[in-house]
Order: structure tokens, then sequence, then C-alpha cells
């Protein structure tokens, strides 16, 4: 069973070492197997080492080690009595039946009744969900069925309503709505847990696990990311730009040491009798790195788009010193939409709407937003400034205009290309991708977080600057 | 030794850390496994803490490890005393290299640094090496051969094995992926905000004269602030600082105004002051 479940974990993307499944055996030996948390917990410490892949581990734990599914406990005994009991006779799903179910469940959510919470998840499955044995799906839609017969919306009014949230203060109010959101999570999230449980009991684990395997976090394609993915994503994406940031300062002060300082360091023999046991060195003055940022943000990447811009915005909190374009054909300064307590949201609708990137007909052309940079915004770069050029390099057959890319990277420090296409693309149809990379730095294929953080730990390890004494 | 979870838990609340059943549980696999715990999480949500309790909680004395960029092996395993070695070569001049050489690589010239302090202390103790995503790849080396096998080797004495094995905590917060090699070594430990009903529990026993409503109140409006999108959320010696404050200000009741004037404890860039402000609509 702990084979199955290890390798189940394996094909969801967790990287899973034999040493890490045997700690697991040995730390199972001394625990209550009867206890299903710390196995839980155990398995947990021992199996999953970064926090983001606990969620993937959680749900294929649910199939593997689910509870059994309660079925055909009888509904009758069960405590819902509605009091004149209409409506929960005869079955077949009649909307007496959601009605009564939704009335049980507004007295289990008011009350916190965990045992009525319960058998109102158990009678909801039962009648609400209309599961159909030997389908190979995931139980979304199931969920789905159930949830909407039970008007969860109407619901929350109800609740507040009764939970006396009129009477209260503004904050109180918020924080009321909060309390039962959150405990109606619970009930859909119990809702599942049974839906998947019965699942298991139809098809077996591994089938109900192949169901439910989703990409890890940072192997979802940018390109075409789903919306609840893409909130995902740049939930991740915050993390990883304070990595940018440490990573960037951590360079400058590895290389703070400079030449020796034979002043202080025949001063500092004179503890040891006069040998010069302990060098000392000048430090150097730090410099400071500036970023720009060019990103493309027409149709064609317009997902990945939203993510650079997610990045740019999550960049301008950790750097003083970022400024930020945008193109399409023509090119606009966007850093002020990205300031001090600029909202992501707000930002992002005053590109679309303010920014000036569009010249001609509103398709990419890579040529005229780098002719335009280097006409107008030239004085952004400096030798300290890192370029740093997203975009899928499509430029619609239009000209490159190599000179004024050159020209860009002859003036910054380095120059980056992140684009989100496969490597195998690069250079078919429209793309330009091989008339840009001899003059950058460095040119990564950025389609998932994972290609990102590999982007972000080379750029930012010190690979030139020469470490003396240290 | 504990005998299960739950008395882990028992002794970490008694030495004033309050763990959920996770923490408690990890714990005791470490205990029992012998295995270094690698604490992760955001800023202060109590990792140091948590070793701290530890320490209290198995009667062990603690040795830390503070990293930070540029730590190497004289600062977290041994040094020779350069200076005393120079001492005791003037001394005796005159007397042969090879009776020398022998006299000054010995214990007697050696520094200890936390870690060999850890490996060579007679009773067994806590070993915290705090904040480890700071130093450089190449430094969690050194580490490895300490957190495996308990020993340390040093060229001119040979290897030094544990006469105790230590309880190792590792805290990281995250702001580099640790190596593999280091991560397989350990067990894991995510530690991220409370729930609203552990973190009232916090706020009661760090500041106990706190009314019971109040704590509840200020854990659930924490937790609403947490939800939105901020630079620094609050972690949770923020929160209780900021019950400390409500409380000093004899506020018996948290509404509007009593946010807006104390928000500034709470969070720490005034961008998420502001944020935070125009989110609960404060005036």
């Amino acid at each position: 069973m702990l084979a199955g479940f290890v390798g189940e974990l394996r094909q969801a993307g967790l990287p899973v070492s034999m040493v890490e499944a045997i700690d697991a055996a040995k730390a199972l030996e001394h625990i209550d197997m009867g206890d299903r948390n710390a196995f839980k917990h155990t398995l947990g410490a021992t199996l999953v080492k970064h926090a983001r892949h606990y969620s993937a581990f959680e749900t294929a734990f649910e199939v593997y080690f689910g509870l059994r599914p309660r079925i055909g406990e009888d509904l009758a005994s069960l405590p819902l009595g509605s009091g004149d009991g209409e409506g929960a006779g005869a079955g077949g799903g009649g909307e007496g039946d959601a009605e009564a179910l939704a009335e049980a469940l507004f007295r289990a959510v008011r009350d916190e009744d965990t045992a009525l919470l319960a058998a109102v998840v158990l009678a909801s499955v039962e009648r609400l969900a209309g599961m159909e044995p030997g389908r190979p799906v995931g139980g979304t839609y199931y969920l789905y069925r159930a949830l909407r017969r039970l008007d969860l919306e109407a619901l929350t009014e109800r609740l507040f309503e009764a939970m006396g949230g009129i009477e209260l203060g503004q904050l109180e109010q918020r924080l009321l709505r909060e309390e039962i959101e959150l405990r109606l999570e619970q009930f859909r999230m119990e809702l599942r847990a049974e839906i998947r449980r019965r699942l298991v009991a139809d098809r077996g684990a591994d089938a109900v696990a192949k169901t439910l395997r989703r990409p890890l976090v940072e192997d979802i394609d940018l390109m075409h990311a789903g919306r609840a993915e893409l909130g995902e994503i740049e939930r991740a994406v915050h993390p990883l730009t304070r990595k940018l940031a440490t990573r960037m300062a951590q360079r400058r002060k590895q290389a703070k040491k400079g030449r020796l300082d034979m002043r202080a360091t025949i001063r500092r023999s004179m503890s040891a009798g006069g040998a010069l046991v302990d060098p000392r060195f000048r430090s150097r003055r730090p410099s400071r790195p500036e970023l720009v940022v060019l990103s493309d943000i027409s149709g064609s990447v317009a997902t990945f788009a939203r993510f650079t811009l997610q990045l740019v915005y999550a960049l301008a909190h950790e750097f003083t010193r970022v400024r930020s374009f945008a193109f399409i054909d023509a090119i606009d300064e966007v850093t002020e939409y990205f300031g001090t307590g600029a909202e992501f949201g707000s930002a992002l609708a005053r590109i679309s709407s303010e920014a000036e990137v569009v010249w001609l007909d509103g398709h990419s052309d890579y040529g005229n937003a780098f002719d335009q940079f280097t006409h107008r915004y030239f004085n952004a770069l400096s030798p300290r400034s890192v370029v740093l050029v997203t975009g899928d390099a499509r430029s619609n057959y239009h000209d490159p205009n190599i000179g004024a890319f050159g020209e860009i990277a002859t003036a910054a420090r380095s120059v980056h290309w992140l684009n989100p296409e496969a490597r195998r693309y690069w250079d078919t149809g429209d793309s330009i991708m091989g008339s840009y990379a001899p003059l950058c730095d460095g040119v990564h294929e950025v389609r998932n977080l994972r290609q990102l953080e590999a982007f972000v730990e080379s750029v930012t390890l010190p690979t030139v600057t020469s470490r003396i004494g240290a | 030794m504990h005998a299960d979870p739950s008395a882990v838990a028992g002794a970490l609340t008694a030495a004033g850390y309050l763990p959920d059943d996770r923490i408690a549980q990890v714990v005791f696999l470490a205990e029992r496994l012998d295995k270094p715990m690698l604490v992760e999480g955001p800023a202060g949500v109590g990792k140091t803490e948590l070793a701290k309790a530890v320490a209290d909680a198995t009667g062990r004395p603690m040795i830390r490890l503070q990293c930070y960029e540029g730590l190497d092996e004289s600062k977290a395993l041994y040094e020779w005393n350069y200076r005393k070695q120079l001492l005791r070569l003037q001394a005796d001049q005159g007397r042969q290299w090879d009776e020398v050489s022998d006299d000054i690589f010995t214990e007697a010239f050696l520094l200890a640094r936390p870690l060999l302090d850890a490996i060579r202390s007679p009773d067994p103790v806590v070993l915290l090496i705090d904040e480890v995503d700071r130093i450089e790849v190449e430094t969690e080396a050194l580490l490895l051969e300490v957190l495996a096998d308990f020993q340390v080797t040093i060229p001119e004495l040979g290897t030094i094995e544990a006469s105790s094995h230590p309880l190792v905590v590792l805290t990281s917060n995250n702001t580099r992926e640790l190596s593999e090699a280091l991560k397989r070594r350990c067990l894991f430990l995510h530690i991220g905000y409370p729930d609203v009903g552990r973190e009232r529990d916090i706020l009661l026993s760090r500041v106990p004269e706190l009314p019971q409503a109040l704590a509840e109140q200020v854990a659930r409006i924490v937790r609403s602030i947490r939800a939105m999108a901020l630079r620094k959320p609050p972690s949770i010696s923020e929160s209780i600082d900021w019950a400390r404050t409500l409380l000093e200000l004899g506020i018996a009741e948290v509404d509007e105004d009593a946010v807006g004037e104390t928000l500034h404890v709470l969070l720490k860039h005034q961008s998420d002051i502001e944020a935070v402000a125009k989110d609960l609509e404060l005036s």
C-alpha cells in the first residue's frame, strides 16, 4: 500500500527518493497506526519536502487512505428531522428533497452541529449528486450538481441574517461573512471527500488517483493556464520575486571584498606578534542593480503577459529601481501604474486602457518597439541596468531592427530574454528569436514556474565575480 | 524521550509553546528517529520559538548557529587558534619541528564553533541552525556530515564522533530552495499561520490579562487581514503586539476606529496599511 502511494506521488510529480520512502516506512513503526491524523502527518513529514506540494499529497492521501464511504446507511435514521418532515420522504431527488436538506444544512452551519453536517453531506451525495457507477470522472461534476441544488448563495444570506449580521457594525459584518464562508467551505470539502470516497469504492484508488492527477503548480504551462491555475501561479510568483531580490542583494554583498588593505593588515598583525596572519581587504562600494523590464503584452502571449506583469508588479515592490515598459507594436512606460499601494487588478486595467502600446494594427512588432525605446527611453539604461525582455519574439514578419536592440544590449550591463514558447518552436514561422539571441546574455525558455525558478537561480548566482580571500 | 505525540504536545505547552497536532507529531518523530527537523514557514510564525520550546521540553541545553551569507567553516565548525599556536611556537624556539607540529594541532588549540560544540557535548543538546536558507549552496555541504552521521572530520585530528546525538532543528524562511541532499536528510515541517482558535489560545497564553472576547476578535480580524494580498502579512508576534496595544489603550471591543488607529502595530509597510485601510473601508 505504501509503495503504491509513493508511486502515485511520483506520478503526480513529487520528487520522492528511495531514502525518503524508507524513512517513511521506518517512521511508521513508531506511531499508532489507528490514529489517522498521526499517520498522515508522519507520511507528510517524511515524503513531502516542499510546502507547495502538500495539496497534491493531501489529494493522493485521501484517495489511498480515505475512510470507507458510508454507503447504504439508513438515511431515515440520520438526524435530519425537520420537524414536520415534509418532502424528506419519497426520494428520487424532488425539489422538496433539496429544500429539506438546505434547511438542515442551515441549522448545521448556524449551530456548528458537526453530526448534523455529516448527515447532510451523506444525504446530499445520496439524493442530489446523482452519481453513476463506472464512469471515469473525478467527481467535480457530481459536486457541482449537489451544490447547485442546495443554493449556497441564498443560504449565505439567510445565515447572515439569522446570525444577527444586520445589526452589527461594518467590521463585524465582514468578519461574520468570512466565518460563514469558511464553514460552508468546510461543508464543500466534506462533500467532495465523500464523493471521492465513493468513486474509490467504485473504481479503485489507482484509477481515481489518475483522474485527479493535475500538474504541480510549477509545471503548469503559462501560455495555456486556466483561471484557477493562474490564481495558483500568482500566489507562487510572489515568494519567487522575494527570492530574486534576496539573491541579487546577496550577489552585491558577496562581491564586497576588494583589494588587499595593507595598512589594516599590518595593524591587525600587532596582536599576533607581527606575523601577517589575518589579511584585511578594502570593501568595495556595492553597485545597485537596476532592473528594466520590457514586456510584450499582445494577444498571442496574453496569458503569459498577465503573468509577467504580475512578476513586474511584485518586483516593483521589492526593488526601488525598476522601470517597466509594455509594448505591442509601440512601447510605453508603465512603471507608475505599479507604484506603491497600487493594486494588481487596477494596474492591469490602467495598462490596457491608458498605455499607448498600439501604433498601427495591434500586432506585435518587436523592431518598432525597440526602435521607439532607443529614441524615447534610452536614458533608462546605464551600465548598471539589467534588462529583462519577455515575449515570444513573434514579430509578424516586421523588420527585427537588430541595430536598435544592439544599442540596448550595449548600453545595459546584461540582457536576458524570457520566452514562453517551447524551444523547438523558436525560429519557426514569424518567430525571430534567433536574430536577437546572439545579442542577449541569456535566452531562457520559461514555460512554467519551474523554468522561471531555474532562471532566477542562474541569473543571480555569482558567475563572473572573482572572490578574493573570503 | 516522550511516550507519544500528546506527551510532546503537553511538554511543549508547558514550555510556553502551543503546538498543533502536526507540530507535535513531527517533533515526536524527530526525537524517535534521531533525525533533524527542517522547519519552514513565513517570518514570525514561531519557528525559532519552537526550537527553544523543544529544548525546554526535553530538558536539554540549546546551542544556536545563526546563519548568514558568508558563514564558513571557521564560524560554523571549528578554527585553529592561530595566535595561541604562534605564541606556543615562540615559547619553545629551538625545538625540533616534528615535536612542535604535533603539539600545536591538538584540541588545546582548537576553537570549537557551534556545530562542533553540539557534537562534543557530553550531554545531549538541541542544536538550532537558524535561517539556514541564508547560507550559500556550497556552504550547505558543511552541514551534511553533521546532520547525517553526527560527526565532524578535522584533517589534523581525525574524525570526531558525537558522544551524544543532538536534536537538530533547522529553520528556513524559504528565500531560496535548499538542496535536495539537505532536505532528504530532514523531516519536513511547514508551519503556516494558525487558525483562529489556536491564535486565540496563543494570544491568551502570551497576554494572560487579555479578555477572552477581545482575543477572539483580534484573531478573527488578523485572519481577515492575512487573506489580503500584502507585502508582509501580520505575523503571530505582531498580532501579540497588537493585542497588547489594544489592552494598553483600554479598548474592550475593536471597531473601525480602533483598527485604523493601531494598524501600524500590525503592519510594517505604508502600502500595506493603505491597502488594508481601503479594503476595510476605514476612515
